[in-house]
């Protein structure tokens, strides 16, 4: 079968150049196929790994398709109650000021029952990482509409498209922690092509070099797919989600060292 | 005159036939198994020789199952 085209004579171990990060748990992931969870996962244990602090670093995982995040990222981690991630992490990190604090949640966790907790630990100042997937919906129970979800867009408790006369309008949480003086880096990336995964990684970088300078809060949004939620193939969904979701939430950094960037009114497009 | 070689090795029981890898890749190496694993999936495969090691596809390949290698070879 494929094994006609192994190139026996490089496939030694000096010669690897990428493999599967150990500080991910060796076991298969619970999301969907295609599903970005997966990527953001990968890279954020590559930069542990790199930054060499896996033994000093606490996560909190949110509820949402990430909920079981602890079992998969080999760190110290704790679960906290649905949107409640940023004053768990408040807590640990005032109490372990010298560890590296980090929440990862999704747009129902974070922008909807979690937004008084975002927006005060973002407006004090705290010093920790926020990770935050956008898949405009809540992926794990179903597909309902987030505060997230896109004009128009179909969802399980939207059936005939999100109406904003009667269902408001999509969230920009992101633009609006961006500006509250607490945070001090600000950007939206995301992981459906390899340019963009190196990006991703980079600000992951970034974010937790920052926690060394004691600034306030890194807040990485990924706008990432749910193929299942939104009912589609994962090539799809990467499509949709650059012709429908990037328009919406253009990615690029929005604050860099505390500073607001000029917007750009470019978004990356597909293999760039 | 050298040249740079490459090969990837699919762990196929971890993947999910999300085809994400497929378009990532710059030369076409990769494809789908008519075949599945345990799981049920229809797991990535390669189709050619070509692969040039640029580690496009385990980027960006949501499970982590790709591993690549890739080296300078003297070619003859
Ligand atoms: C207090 C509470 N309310 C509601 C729920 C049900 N619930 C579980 S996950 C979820 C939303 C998850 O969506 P999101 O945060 O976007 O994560 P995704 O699954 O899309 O990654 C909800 C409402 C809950 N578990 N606890
Ligand atoms: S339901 Fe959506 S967010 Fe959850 S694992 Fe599946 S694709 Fe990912
Ligand atoms: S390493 Fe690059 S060339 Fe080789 S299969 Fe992957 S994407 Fe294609
Ligand atoms: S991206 Fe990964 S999981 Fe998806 S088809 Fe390719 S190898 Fe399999
Ligand atoms: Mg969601």
């Amino acid at each position: 079968m494929e094994e006609q085209f192994a190139k026996l004579d490089i496939r030694k171990d000096e010669n690897i150049v990428y493999k599967r990060t150990p500080l991910l748990v060796d076991r298969p992931l619970s999301y969907c196929p295609g599903c970005g969870h997966g990527t953001v996962h990968r890279m954020l244990m590559e930069t542990l790994e790199e930054m060499d602090i896996q033994d000093k670093t606490i996560g909190i995982s949110p509820v949402g398709c990430s909920v079981l995040a602890y079992d998969f990222l080999n760190i110290d981690m704790l679960g906290a109650a649905h949107g409640r991630a940023p004053a768990l992490a408040t807590a640990i990190k005032r109490m372990w000021p010298d560890k590296f604090v980090f929440t990862y949640q999704g747009d129902g966790d974070l922008a909807a029952i979690g937004t008084a907790e975002t927006i005060h630990a973002c407006n004090r100042g705290e010093n920790f990482v926020i990770i935050f997937i956008n898949n405009g919906i809540y992926g794990m129970t179903g597909g309902q509409m987030a505060p997230t979800t896109l004009p128009g867009m179909r969802s399980s408790t939207s059936p005939y498209g999100r109406d904003e006369k009667t269902m408001g309008h999509p969230l920009r949480m992101t633009e609006l922690v961006a500006q509250l003086p607490g945070t001090y880096f600000v950007t939206r990336q995301a992981v459906h092509t390899p340019n963009h995964v190196r990006r991703t990684k980079k600000a992951l970088r970034k974010a937790f070099e920052n926690q060394k300078l004691n600034v306030g809060i890194s807040f990485i949004e990924v706008v990432s797919n749910c193929n299942s939620g939104w009912k589609m193939t994962p090539v799809n969904s990467n499509k949709w989600m650059e012709d429908n979701m990037f328009p919406y939430y253009p990615l690029g950094d929005i604050k860099v060292d505390g500073k607001i960037v000029e917007p750009k009114a470019v978004t990356a497009k597909a293999g760039e | 005159m050298a040249k740079i070689k490459g090969d990837i090795v699919i762990n196929v029981e971890r993947c999910k036939g999300c085809e994400v890898c497929l378009a990532s890749c710059p030369t076409s190496v990769i494809g789908m198994a008519k075949e599945v694993n345990s799981k049920g999936y229809h797991f990535a495969i390669k189709v050619n020789d070509t692969c040039t090691g640029c580690m496009n596809c385990a980027l960006v390949c949501p499970d982590g199952v790709i591993t690549v290698y890739r080296a300078k070879v003297t070619a003859e």
